[in-house]
């Protein structure tokens, strides 16, 4: 059987579980809508949570991005995994325990302030949606590139099976839906890395063949560095990122991630205080399979690639790069005009190939290749090579069989919808809890506030759907943003609100203020004001704009301290509060009030 | 039950917390990171070792840290009768 056919089976029965779990799973009340009626298993609550947050990005691009950053690319692997050693001991826990619905409801709350609650709202609110709308573009593009459908119909299929289960099943439908599709996201990733694995370092499994040797007996990751300096980029194992900016980059992906308010609220699903921190430990062991294996096959696919593209003549080159040639992903420019491909960094002349994404002119050249009507820049690198080529081309690299390919459309499709979902009930909540029950109209019913958040999530769906069909052009900008500030507000607020009884709302709501703004303006100036000084000799002690949450929330901590020792200590029944979320006894059920 | 006794399991927690969240600093931000370069003069198989914390290493250990916790919070809930159940 072919790709296609294959494709079209393995996504097809995938969406008929989803769609099936989406029925036997139907919310009944405004508890099973937000928490899945805290009734989740630990073990699955971690599942559950590795598919919220292993995104399209994680899935696609992950391995990618790290195979060209080499060392540098470790901000992600620590920090996308780091957060979950903060979540399970100083949020999780006193989270369940408080026991309410949503990340603003702990802020207004424990602050007893709606000013807090609405900027808490609005933080929600506009990480969920910069955060969604990358999804249903990825939903587009791999229907697009597997499934030889426009992008656009993609993302309209997506958004009804999205649709379908999240309105139905809310948080419940969402839940269920995400252990289903973590296994088969975790399974589409692990079998291409596992051939990979054998073919490239003779063992089965990745992270052990990461550090083998080849069939040479020399060490890969010394190959790939002798590669690496021969060709001019820097050193694999070295990377070339100063290393203050490494460390507040990862740390603010850390603290980020902690922050993130569909992560936290999946602690919100499971019955006990003791859950709670053990279904962490869970979602890490899921996540770290995928992230300790994203390495590996960075380094396999990097290898792999300078091997079967430097210095060879295009004519002799394998299918695959032609099949993928076509999708964009990878492009040709023959500069010196030897019919051999030239990869080269920095060191010996190289850079990027041309100015722009390629484009290509529907003709082919001498050898072959596709032609390109981008204009050539005067350095002698003549490839061009997109991140996401590394996961996608796998299988094909590797010359698995048909089906597995089809398996990774499917995976990566998984990895997509999970995480919309998980962000567009964020939204619906947000909405239908924080904004309308708790703010405009505390006495709607409970069936008209569950009405309320089914719509939202069918509003949020259309807009999600819209952006990902004309995505703004700053999508890939907007995710330091997301990260970036949950580290500025949400972090500091909730940790200070658990750890310190002395924190009043005054200073919770200037230092989220101050973390907010000093952030968003920060990232504003360098990636939409003037991008051309976003360069190391203009940033402030050195940090990129990626890293700057980490000094956001530096300024969030101080400032809360300070405002909160000149202001009125919170009342006694808020103290009171503090005390009740250190202990787990009478835990209580998550209730609206 | 009586506050002294309550004080005395968060001064606990607190301590395990301090604890952990050292082992998770030096595994990432100090191996990982701060002394990646020295750590690499060490080869732990192919893996030079700096590289190998900031890669996998980091990783595993968090997942272990976070077993470690839960193992301890709840032996402690269970001395001072603040399990549920």
């Amino acid at each position: 059987m072919d790709v296609q056919t294959w494709t079209y089976i393995i996504v097809g029965i995938t969406f008929l579980i989803y769609i099936a779990i989406a029925i036997w799973a139907k919310a009944g009340s405004t508890k099973e809508f937000y928490v899945a009626g805290a009734g989740v298993p630990p073990l699955m609550n971690g599942m559950a949570t590795a598919a919220d947050w292993m995104s399209a990005a994680s899935f696609i691009s992950m391995a990618g991005l790290i195979s060209f950053m080499g060392y540098d690319g470790s901000v992600y692997l620590m920090g996308w995994t780091g957060g979950y050693v903060l979540l399970a001991l100083l949020l999780a826990p006193y989270l369940r325990k408080f026991g309410k619905f949503t990340v603003p409801d702990f802020v207004g709350d424990r602050y007893y302030s709606n000013v807090a609650r609405t900027v808490a709202v609005i933080c929600a609110i506009f990480v969920s949606f910069t955060y969604v709308a990358g999804q249903m573009r990825g939903v587009g593009v791999v229907f697009s590139r597997f499934l030889e459908v426009d992008i656009n119909t993609g993302i309209v299929i997506g958004m009804c099976i999205v649709f379908f289960y999240a309105v139905l099943g809310g948080m419940k439908g969402i839940t269920y839906t995400q252990v289903a599709q973590y296994c088969v996201l975790i399974f589409a990733y692990m079998v291409p890395a596992i051939f990979l694995s054998m073919i490239i370092a003779g063992t089965p499994i990745p992270q052990l063949g990461m550090g083998g040797s080849g069939s040479d007996g020399v060490y890969l990751l010394d190959k790939l560095d002798n590669l690496h300096v021969e060709l001019g980029f820097a050193a694999y194992t070295n990377g070339s990122k100063p290393m203050i900016d490494v460390f507040a980059i990862t740390l603010a992906l850390m603290v980020g991630t902690a922050g993130l308010p569909h992560v936290i609220v999946r602690f919100f699903t499971v019955p006990k205080v003791r859950d709670a921190r053990i279904s962490a430990g869970w979602a890490l062991i899921f996540i770290a399979l995928l992230y300790t294996t994203a390495p590996a096959i960075a380094t396999f696919a990097r290898l792999n690639l300078i091997d079967t593209v430097s210095n060879q003549s295009y004519a002799e080159l394998p299918s695959w790069f032609k099949k993928w040639e076509k999708t964009g992903l990878l492009a040709w420019m023959d500069k010196n005009e030897d019919g051999k491909i030239q990869y080269l960094g920095k060191a010996k002349n190289g850079g990027d190939a041309f100015e722009g994404k390629p484009a290509f002119t529907k003709e082919t050249g001498e050898h072959g290749q596709q032609l390109l009507s981008n204009k050539a820049t005067d350095n002698a690198n003549e490839l061009f090579i997109d991140n996401d080529i590394m996961v996608l081309a796998n299988p094909e690299i590797g010359q698995l069989p048909n089906w597995v390919i089809a398996l990774v459309a499917a995976g990566g499709l998984a990895a997509a919808l999970s995480t919309a979902a998980g962000l567009l009930l964020v939204i619906s909540t947000s909405v239908a809890h924080d904004l309308i029950k708790k703010q405009i109209n505390p006495n709607i019913s409970e069936k008209s506030e569950l009405l309320y958040a089914r719509i939202a999530v069918a509003i949020a769906i259309v807009i999600a759907g819209y952006f990902g069909i004309n995505p703004p052009g700053f999508v890939a900008q907007v995710v330091a943003f997301a990260f970036g500030l949950a580290a500025a507000s949400f972090f500091p607020v909730i940790i200070l609100g658990i750890f310190s009884k002395r924190m009043n709302k005054e200073g919770a709501i200037s230092g989220m203020l101050a973390g907010l703004i000093f952030t968003a303006a920060y990232i504003v100036y360098f990636k939409f004001i003037s991008p051309d000084m976003n360069k190391p000799e203009f940033w402030w002690f050195g940090i990129s704009p990626e890293g700057i949450g980490t000094v956001g929330m530096l300024l969030n901590v101080a400032v809360s301290m300070a405002v909160s020792r000149i202001t009125p200590e919170p009342p006694r029944e808020i103290q009171e509060l503090v005390d009740s979320l250190r202990y787990p006894k009478g835990a209580g059920e998550a209730s609206a009030h | 039950m009586e506050k002294g006794k309550l004080q005395e399991y968060w001064k606990i927690n607190l301590g395990y917390l301090i604890g952990l969240l050292i082992a998770w600093f030096v595994v990432s931000y100090g191996f990982g990171i701060l002394l990646v370069e020295p750590l690499n003069a060490i080869k732990l198989g192919g893996f030079k070792l700096g590289f190998w914390f900031a890669q996998q290493g980091s990783i595993y250990i968090f997942v272990v840290l976070i077993f470690v916790y839960v193992s301890l919070m709840n032996t402690l809930d269970k001395k001072f009768d603040v399990h549920e159940d």
